[in-house]
């Protein structure tokens, strides 16, 4: 088996196609142990992983806690409600004291961009950024990915179209740059005042016109739209949010023949996305996550196989 | 026998005054703290330097002797922060960078926006290494809501006005002070970002914020906020001074107004000069974080040729100290600035002299000569009579940026580790030798 180039996962941007090939491929093994019985597989353990959670967050952290688990590593959750942080205690400190316990890796979720960069200058931990403000979140964009591959046998030469708010999204610039990587043409779609700065220098097709934007493409991923969104100006309101953006089936017409819907999570139902459409057979939102499983399983594996004392 | 004519005589050295238009070899003479005379070489001055000891004598051979050094945008932290800097150590790294005149900032804690607490910061100057000028707050308690009482300030020494750290967002307060200010001939000093349109932005919006996912402030903020000021002072008068400017909108905006005869000033820092947003991504590192924040190449462009052609008048350093603590932290929830004070004779020489934008008579004009000017203080020449404030630096002097050599108490610098070109020889204040290297 091959060795990423890097010990930490902080985002996709300059991630070498190579890593990302190994990745897709090492989840499938682990996409197959979820089919077992008994989902578990001793690969890590004697490993312990510290899961740092400075953000609600359900699915997440739940999706790698059991990632680990079935990895047979001894996992550890911090969250801010139960931490020190509230008495004022730094970053830096915080973690220093509980890699003091020993340490081996550490998943972080964290609001400010740039959280996870920060513990690699303070701790000897690989770091897994698990959603770092609105700059990237790694494993969901190469769980997108996978998902996309697994169906298609590929990535190079479909189209995604990812909907919503590019401004605010750590998942869409994960996928933007891992689905690049890949050689996938990446086209985005939002309000215009959800797209941000300078957003034509992704290199991406930039539409604010949800038909031409999913004429031709194989892969709509629809990102959750907030409601804060609305309330600081961002759009009038969500209805009107979802006669432009909200994907119908009526507008999947414009799509490839096999054409997938996709969806982060959580779904606000009848918003961003009907519910024909996101329990149609078309979608694998579903899917998602479990390969999430399958994918976070693969990235822990890979970046412990790093460390010189792992088995 | 010892001389008891002069103190001291500096030798040798270039002297640079813009005010006066040396630029060549002389020796400056200084005796009771005061300039008596510049002269070139002469037998009668041959004489009187033989005649010196040896203590009275600074050598400034391949050195360049110039007024000393006045920066107009200083934070002393003290009172309130002193864990960051204190106005003895602040004045220390002043002198250090060759600054012999430095304008503190108002929004210490308590604010300076009576008398009791400008009369504080005096009295800590009155044995600091650089002379404090105050500045007093434009409104009580940086609020933005009522005027300080300016004519209480003015009385008490205060040379301008600024909630520095804010802008002033009511337009109505703004007018007023501009049209009180008039009456005390002091500028009102202006840190322009729209609060509203800064959208809590912690770097410059721009493809670099997009791609890290911080929240950009966008340098429409800066330009009309600028803008909007240019219009006050244009219908009621008064002196208006903007504060750190950092981008192509707002040096265009001050250079149509002075075009049209409007009395404005501006100042521009170091950092704004060389760096640019594109630094952030590389680290997080949190001593990037500035307001305003570092701009694009073409924002960086705009303000060198803003500082070349003569729409920005002074350069300022900015000196924002903060704990090592304080910085040590996730990017977006720092405090924003930099120390500067250090630095800064190096950065303009390394950045601005060296790659040809200005030369040293520019640069000491807008270091000296121009930050007397703008707010009416003694220095900024060396002419006969006025205080021996003088900085000796050398030009060629290579050196590089280390933390652990800052006179100032913070270390928060995102030049450590930078190779420079020119340093600051020796400082000196009313005749007496505040630094040497």
């Amino acid at each position: 088996m091959g060795k990423l180039s890097s010990r930490h996962l902080l985002g996709l941007e300059n991630v070498p196609k190579e890593d990302i090939s190994l990745i897709l491929e090492t989840s499938n093994s682990f996409r197959e142990v979820l089919e077992r019985q008994v989902k578990k597989v001793p690969t890590l353990r004697g490993i312990t992983v510290l899961n740092l959670f400075y953000e609600p967050s359900t699915r997440t952290r739940i999706s790698f806690e059991l990632a680990e688990k079935r990895l047979s590593a001894d996992t550890i959750n911090f969250s801010t409600s139960t931490s020190s942080v509230k008495k004022g205690e730094s970053l830096r400190d915080t973690v220093q004291n509980i890699e003091a316990m020993k340490i081996d890796m550490t998943v972080v979720r964290h609001s400010s961009s740039g959280a996870p960069y920060f513990l690699t200058q303070c701790m000897d931990s690989n770091i897994i950024n698990a959603g770092d403000g609105a700059h990237e979140h790694p494993t969901q964009g190469l769980l997108d990915m996978y998902t996309i591959w697994k169906k298609y046998g590929k990535l190079d030469g479909l189209r995604v179209v990812l909907v919503g708010d590019i401004k605010h999204s750590r998942v869409i610039r994960s996928n933007i740059w891992g689905l690049k990587t890949m050689g996938a043409s990446v086209a985005l779609c939002g309000p215009s005042t959800l797209l941000p700065a300078e957003v034509e220098k992704f290199g991406c097709d930039v539409y604010t016109n949800l038909d031409e934007a999913l004429d031709g493409a194989d892969v709509v991923n629809v990102m959750r739209i907030q409601l804060e969104r609305q309330q600081s100006g961002m759009f009038p309101s969500q209805r009107e949010y979802t006669n432009l953006f909200g994907i119908s089936k009526e507008r999947l017409k414009l799509l490839n023949k096999n054409y997938t819907v996709m969806h982060p999570g959580p779904m606000n139902r009848g918003v961003e996305i009907t519910s024909e459409v996101a329990d149609s057979d078309n979608s694998v939102i579903l899917d998602q996550v479990t390969n999430g499983q399958a994918v976070r399983m693969a990235v822990l594996y890979l970046l412990s196989g790093r460390k010189e004392d792992a088995e | 026998m010892t001389s008891k004519k002069y103190d001291m005589v500096i030798i040798n050295g270039r002297v640079i005054d813009p005010a006066l238009g040396f630029g060549k070899e002389a020796d400056v003479f200084i005796k009771d703290g005061k300039i008596v005379k510049i002269e070139n070489r002469n037998p009668k001055t041959e004489k009187e330097i033989k005649t010196c000891s040896e203590d009275q004598i600074v050598d400034a051979k391949d050195k360049i002797v110039v007024p000393g050094l006045i920066d107009v945008h200083v934070h002393l932290r003290e009172p309130g922060r002193e864990d960051a800097e204190t106005i003895a150590s602040g004045c220390k790294a002043a002198a250090a960078g060759g600054f012999t005149s430095v304008c503190c900032m108002p929004n210490t804690m308590p604010r300076i926006d009576n008398q009791e607490t400008v009369k504080f910061v005096q009295d800590r100057a009155k044995v600091a290494d650089a002379r404090v000028y105050v500045v007093g707050a434009i409104t009580k308690n940086i609020e933005g809501k009522e005027l300080s009482e300016i004519g209480d300030l003015v009385k008490m020494g205060c040379v301008a006005i600024t909630d520095d750290g804010h802008y002033v967002q009511n337009p109505e307060i703004m007018r007023r002070a501009l049209e009180y200010a008039k009456m005390f001939d002091i500028p009102v000093m202006q840190h322009a970002e729209d609060l509203n349109l800064c959208g809590g932005g912690v770097m410059n919006e721009s493809f670099e914020s997009t791609r890290l996912g911080l929240k950009g402030a966008p340098a429409a903020a800066e330009e009309v906020a600028v803008r909007r000021d240019i219009t006050l002072t244009r219908m009621v008068g008064g002196r208006l001074h903007v504060q750190h400017v950092s981008c192509k909108g707002a040096v265009d905006a001050i250079r149509e107004a002075k075009a049209t005869g409007l009395n404005i000033t501006a100042e521009a820092c170091p950092h704004h000069l060389i760096l640019t947003d594109e630094e952030i991504g590389k680290e997080f590192n949190t001593n990037l974080r500035v307001n305003p924040p570092l701009r694009t190449i073409t924002d960086r462009q705009a303000v060198i040729e803003g500082l070349v052609d003569g729409t920005i008048d002074c350069i300022a350093s900015d000196h924002a100290p903060h704990s090592e603590e304080s910085k040590d932290c996730e990017f977006d929830l720092a405090p924003p600035g930099m120390i500067g004070l250090e630095t800064t004779v190096g950065l303009i020489k390394t950045f601005m002299i060296d790659k040809g934008y200005l030369n040293w008579a520019d640069a000491i004009r807008m270091m000296s000569y121009n930050p007397a000017k703008i707010l009416n203080l003694p220095g900024g020449s060396l002419a006969e009579g006025s205080d021996a404030d003088i900085t000796i630096i050398d030009p060629d002097k290579k050196w590089t940026v280390k933390a652990d050599r800052f006179r100032s108490k913070s270390k928060n610098s995102p030049f450590v580790g930078m190779k420079l070109n020119g340093q600051v020889y020796k400082t000196i204040l009313g005749g007496r030798v505040v630094f040497e290297q």
